[in-house]
């Protein structure tokens, strides 16, 4: 298991193979990536139990990423757990190359084609419910963004989680508070999200999903409350991590530049170094 | 012809014998439990039924992650609602996800008569055969039904099976065979051959039947797979009779009859060849079968469009 330093460690090294395999493909959701980072990393490197050897078997548990244009995290996290050669990053989007801007199960870790919105928590839901007819203790984690949540398909999907008494879903709903267009509560408000989602049976946890401590924490209660599904409302920054891409709506799918992409790495070597610091006992603390 | 039952109740019934043996077997509603007539098989295997409601994109995506967790699933829901409200679903979650979820469309066409267009799929064929992925079935009778219904639980991929709910007549002689991908011939003939689907194939053996009084013979074929087609059989219409008519309960854009003419037209077939179908408009208000001779899908109407086509040359 990893020490909280060493998940802050991986979420940097990440946001920097995601800006450089975005600026190599000259292609990318640069904004969303960043923002759920922290949630991939946590996921796959605490509380997920599947790995390379164990992705067939029965047993495993599942994850589904409804987001499916924020890939490159996902690609970037699969390929540090070794599900493929990270060498595979460096094909993203060029031609002829699984590794395409939304995931599909060609991809080596890829439990579902996603990439139109609305769709995975269904899928999920599907899965949590096999898990309870075949008696097996899997659990099945989805992520979502809240620009997504405008799709009705979601709140379909969550009357019958609540219904089936899902407590082995685990809901995750990428926070960042903005869609394409502007906030989301301007494009479609979606406030007050917790009291919609307790209304609709989930038990509600809200975290700072930029934390790794504070996600692992909550990701160690689930289930929340037995018989109920369980919904982690992470609060994130979209391009959390870089100073000029944080909160900008134009970074959404933005590439960047080379010059833009030398600042971007030298802020995040430099968070690296005060990490550095830290684990060595001479930083700032 | 004997007339033998409705296709939705051999669907049910083979449905209920597959998931006794298998206890994988699921069955996937959108409170069409009734109309599907899964009452039966609901009070028998109560574990083997996942009731999600009026809401059709979630039937379909909840059955992709049940068939992903190796469920085999058998989605049953009303064909207007699934192909339409669901169809993101299923070109994603089940066909481009390769989900092994098998979607009985049911009260299909217009099935469901006066309740006008809403009720009515005139456009599922057209929809799904654009989706890659997905084998498109229209049984013909109850030995089609049931046999399609077997199939589908030993098909490892997305399928769809488009049933209607009025009795149909026997159009296979026992011993029969079927295989997805390859038509039936019910009869042959040497002067036009009458390729339909679903619940016209009896009609256009009662006008083949007309016809044989006129001293014309037709081969008369159930295209039960819509996809794939089974080309040769098209091929070999072509070549060893004289002329060909389509026929469908669908609109006459993008089906059966479309697929034929495009098979046809690049293999540099040229032959008399009609598209019987609904035309593209708002139907007639009816019964199945008014809306049927309205739209000349009858045996006499089948039986004057094949004069037509001849005398047309």
């Amino acid at each position: 298991m990893l020490t909280d330093l060493e998940l802050k460690f991986k979420s940097i090294e990440y946001r920097k193979t995601i800006l450089r395999i975005i600026r190599q493909a000259r292609a990318g959701h640069t904004g969303g990536d960043l923002s759920s980072i922290d949630i991939l990393n946590v996921l796959y490197n605490h509380v997920l139990k599947v790995s390379p050897a164990t992705f067939t078997d029965p047993n495993r548990d599942r994850y589904v990423q409804s987001k499916g244009h924020c890939v490159e995290a996902l690609y970037t996290v699969l390929a540090d757990r070794g599900f493929f050669p990270p060498a595979e990053l460096d094909t993203l989007c060029k031609y002829q190359s699984h590794w395409i801007g939304h995931p599909t199960r060609s991809v080596p870790g890829i439990e579902h084609n996603t990439g139109a919105l609305g769709h995975g928590l269904a899928v999920a839901v599907g899965m949590a419910l096999a898990a309870r007819l075949d008696r097996r203790s899997y659990r099945v984690y989805t992520l979502l963004g809240d620009g997504e949540l405008d799709e009705g398909s979601n709140w379909e999907a969550s009357l019958a989680a609540a219904h089936y008494n899902l407590d082995n879903l685990i809901v995750i709903i990428d926070r960042n508070g903005l869609q394409i267009t502007g906030s989301t509560e301007m494009v479609n408000p979606l406030e007050p999200l917790e009291d919609k989602f307790r209304a609709f049976g989930y038990t509600v946890r809200g975290v700072d999903g930029n934390d790794t401590q504070a996600l692992v924490e909550i990701f160690n209660q689930v289930p929340f409350e037995t018989g109920k599904p369980n919904l982690v409302l992470a609060h994130t920054i979209k391009g959390k991590g870089v100073s000029f891409i944080e909160n900008s709506l134009k970074w959404h799918h933005r590439v960047p530049t080379d010059e833009e992409f030398d600042l971007a790495r030298h802020e995040l070597d430099q968070a690296l170094a005060q990490l550095d610091g830290r684990l060595y006992g001479i930083g700032t603390g | 012809m004997e007339l033998g039952r409705a296709n939705i109740d051999v669907f049910a019934e083979t449905l209920l014998e597959i998931a006794r043996q298998d206890r994988d077997v699921l069955v996937v509603t959108s409170d069409s439990r009734g109309s599907a007539k899964l009452t039966h098989y609901c009070e028998i295997l109560p574990d083997q039924v996942v009731e999600i409601g009026i809401a059709e994109q979630n039937v379909i995506g909840i059955s992709a992650g049940l068939a992903s967790a190796g469920k085999k699933v058998f989605v049953a829901s009303p064909a207007c609602f699934i192909t339409a409200r669901g169809f993101e679903q299923i070109k994603n979650d089940v066909a481009y996800s390769d989900q092994p979820v098998k979607i009985i469309g049911i009260s299909a066409g217009v099935s469901y008569g006066a309740l006008g267009t809403t009720h009515h799929s005139l456009h599922d064929f057209a929809a799904l055969r654009a989706v890659h992925n997905m084998i498109i079935i229209a049984p013909a009778d109850n030995f089609e039904t049931r046999e399609a219904i077997k199939a589908a639980y030993n098909t490892t991929h997305p399928l769809y099976v488009r049933l209607g709910k009025a009795p149909q007549p026997h159009v296979h002689a026992e011993g029969s065979s079927f295989t997805i991908g390859k038509a039936a011939q019910i009869q042959n003939g040497r002067d036009l051959t009458f390729i339909a689907c679903g619940e016209t194939v009896s009609i256009a053996v009662a006008a083949a039947h007309q016809l044989a009084a006129d001293g014309v013979t037709s081969r008369v074929l159930s295209m039960h797979t819509i996809k794939p087609l089974d080309d040769e059989a098209v091929r070999k219409a072509a070549q060893e009779t004289r002329a060909i008519i389509t026929v469908e309960e669908h609109s006459v854009y993008g089906g059966l009859g479309e697929a034929c003419a495009a098979l046809l037209m690049q293999q540099g077939a040229s032959l008399p060849f009609k598209i019987v179908g609904f035309p593209d408009e708002y139907l007639v208000s009816g019964s199945q079968m008014e809306i049927f001779n309205h739209y000349g899908i009858s045996p006499n109407g089948l039986a004057e469009t094949a004069r037509q086509l001849f005398l047309s040359r």
